[in-house]
């Protein structure tokens, strides 16, 4: 044991060395100090933000100047609770995050499903550059080039025209293909990785077994990446349903985003409560997700 | 691992925890504090019309003098207001920074953040403005073009409290009814096109997306219902209102765009995505620059408007640049170039002299009071219906009716 020789205090410590002593001594304030900063964070950043929304959909506004007046009232609620507009547009906006979900995983499970198992290493390296590649531009843009493109004269019409056709891209179905495009890769990316974690013994032991590639697929390939396939939606679901951008620059539609940011500078109250209707909808898909194992896939 | 240091590892987590919580309330609780006393500023705007803002000169030459310290000005505008922002930059040392409000609830929540020194505020606003304390009197004794602004544009309700000035004028102008000229045929000299619930147009019709379009809709009852006995097309009664709400419901099916963004409806016009519609002059400009066929009139119903005021944040950073500001917004280089490029009438008539198109004075009736009588400036609605008595509906009715009304 060199305890007692360590235990004889050396007359000259540097501080260094005696802030490390200290640690040693006491672990707890060494842990304290490492999550003083992400849990800070989490609780008074998170939590904190969360608490101030909830209080400030009690409060109420001055009818002339818009002010927020401090009076706890519960009329924002009973207000989208009440009114049919308010729900419409809540429904609005989850069907179309339900349907954006259900294209891409549509779209992105052949994607992801060549990208892991069919790709030689050099094709793939190519295709996630080109899966990713979209993300670089900002978001902004790529809207306003879907506005374009989607316009009477943009290049959609231009196309059916010569066949004596012509699409409304300006309407639910115009922001429904443009959400499909904007959050795909975030799609492609979860399932490759799920895709790509199932061992390839399995899909050998299958074929062993006397299955075909379709039954391989219904019995092994898809439950396997099941959980990858509903970590993904979290994100196009998500994603959908707080967006106002491209709802305000494709259609002349109301969704949750775009409700709550016209409210939020002269109605702060009602924008705050009804925020808390995609907040209750992500709890609740979340503990769904969660039930899948959907986590575990992340 | 022992089980003991586990769980005084454990206790360690929820002592952090627990004191940053106590931290964030009480930084919360201080927040808090802050925000009341600016809540309280609508007393003080009551009681001072004291126009002392910290850090302002007293004297027009300590201003700019002052002035050349802050070397920047910032403001909260509509599109396009700013004019010859580098001829002023040179002359008085101030940099100029603009944000482009989309409505006048945007501009109101913009100025509330604190980060500008003023905005270009139309009557919907500014009287919010001047009542949430949000902006300051101003002392126009130290505005030397203030002199010559026209008499008839001064202490108006929308710019002015008790008599004492909060701001500048800086011009006004009609809300316009705009069509293509190569769809729409023959020249629409009403706003019946749109509201017709069977207008040839439907789903290309483009309207203006805040709550005082809902001004418009009474504005064209008043014409066409006489019995509902519409006064002020901002001052509604409950049957008033709801006729008005009525006819935007029939309206919104046909909508072909709800715009806010100006850009995004220039855009519209050049494609042919929406052919007609309401609309500022300014657009109407941009896209007949643009060599689009595009046409605008204030039709024989008359029309919305707006008569706006350069104001100062009452907590202005760069209170000495914002005050050579207003100074040169009414100068008449400004006036010409912005009169001009808007679309709008000149407040400072020396500007009429300097406009490229020197007829341009007389086709805006700068200065012929009876063109603009059927032009209701944008004003904010009040319970009371402006002072005129009776019960109207306020703008919260306003701003929830209109939620409703776009669906």
């Amino acid at each position: 044991m060199t305890s007692a020789a360590h235990a004889e205090p050396s007359p000259r410590q540097s501080l260094g060395r005696r802030l490390s002593t200290f640690f040693y001594r006491h672990p707890w304030v060494g842990v304290a100090a490492l999550l003083a900063v992400p849990l800070g964070w989490l609780v008074g950043g998170y939590f904190g933000s969360l608490f101030v929304l909830l209080l400030a959909s009690l409060w109420d506004t001055d009818p002339f100047t818009s002010e927020v007046v401090h009076n706890y009232t519960f009329d924002n609620f009973r207000r989208i609770f009440e009114e049919d507009v308010y729900r419409e547009v809540a429904w609005r906006t989850i069907r179309m995050a339900a349907l954006v979900t259900i294209a891409d995983a549509v779209l992105a499970f052949p994607i992801a499903y060549y990208l892991a198992r069919i790709a030689s290493p050099r094709t793939r390296n190519l295709l996630v550059v080109a899966v990713l590649m979209p993300l670089w531009v900002s978001y902004l843009v790529k809207a306003f080039a879907w506005r374009t493109i989607l316009s009477d004269s943009g290049v959609v019409n231009w196309a059916l025209d010569p066949f004596g056709l012509s699409f409304d891209g300006y309407s639910s179905v115009g922001l429904w293909l443009v959400f499909t495009y904007l959050w795909l890769p975030f799609m492609i990316l979860p399932l490759y990785a799920g895709l790509e974690r199932i061992p390839h013994s399995l899909f050998e032991a299958s074929a062993d077994l006397g299955a075909r590639s379709l039954r391989t697929f219904l019995r092994v390939t898809f439950p396997l990446a099941f959980p990858a396939l509903v970590a993904g939606s979290i994100f196009t679901f998500s994603l959908t349903l707080g967006d106002y951008i491209a709802p305000d620059l494709i259609t002349s539609q109301q969704f949750i985003g775009t409700v709550i940011y016209d409210q939020r500078g002269t109605n702060l109250p009602v924008a705050a409560a009804f925020t808390l209707v995609p907040i209750g909808v992500m709890v609740m898909y979340l503990l769904v997700a969660r039930r899948l194992k959907a986590f575990e896939a992340l | 691992m022992s089980k003991a240091r586990w769980r005084r590892l454990r206790f360690a987590g929820l002592a952090v925890y627990v004191v940053v919580a106590l931290l964030g309330a009480t930084a919360c609780g201080s927040d808090d504090d802050n925000e009341g006393s600016a809540g309280g500023g609508t007393t003080t705007g009551e009681a001072a019309a004291s126009t002392e803002i910290p850090g302002l000169g007293s004297t027009i030459d300590e201003i700019k003098q002052k002035a050349k310290e802050e070397g920047q000005v910032s403001l909260v505008q509509w599109a396009g207001y700013a004019q010859l922002t580098k001829e002023f930059a040179k002359e008085t040392g101030c940099k100029v920074s603009t944000k482009d409000g989309a409505t006048s609830d945007d501009m109101i929540s913009l100025i509330g953040t604190g980060q500008y020194d003023g905005v270009s505020a139309s009557g919907n606003a500014s009287v919010r403005l001047m009542e949430r304390g949000d902006v300051a009197p101003v002392n126009t004794d130290l505005i030397p073009n203030y002199a010559d602004v026209q008499e008839g544009i001064k202490n108006k309700d929308y710019n002015s409290k008790d008599g004492q000035p909060y701001g500048v004028p800086h011009g006004r102008g009609p809300n316009v009814l705009a069509w293509r000229t190569d769809v729409v045929k023959p020249a629409p000299d009403s706003w019946g096109v749109i509201w017709d619930p069977n207008t040839p147009y439907k789903g290309k019709i483009s309207i203006y997306d805040d709550s005082i379009f809902i001004a418009d809709a009474a504005l064209y009852l008043k014409a066409t219902k006489p019995d509902l006995g519409i006064d002020s097309p901002y001052q509604l009664n409950d049957e008033q209102f709801n006729a008005s709400i009525d006819l935007l419901k029939g309206l919104a099916p046909n909508v072909g765009e709800w715009w806010g963004d100006y850009a995004k409806q220039i855009q519209s016009y050049a494609n042919k995505d929406v052919v007609i519609g309401t609309t500022w002059p300014y657009q109407v400009n941009t896209l007949k620059a643009d060599k689009k066929p595009v046409e605008g009139v204030k039709p024989k119903e008359g029309t919305t408007g707006w008569s706006d005021t350069w104001m100062i944040y009452s907590k202005a950073k760069h209170p000495n640049c914002m005050y050579l500001w207003m100074n040169h917004m009414i100068s008449p280089a400004a006036q010409a170039a912005v009169a001009e490029s808007f679309g709008e009438a000149p407040v400072n008539l020396k500007a009429c002299a300097l406009t490229k198109n020197k007829n341009h004075c007389n086709q805006f009736h700068a200065s012929d009071e009876s063109w603009w009588k059927d032009i209701y400036y944008w004003t904010t609605p009040t319970a009371d219906c402006g002072g005129k008595g009776g019960t109207c509906k306020t703008q919260k009715d306003w701003v929830n009716a209109w939620t409703e009304i776009r669906g």
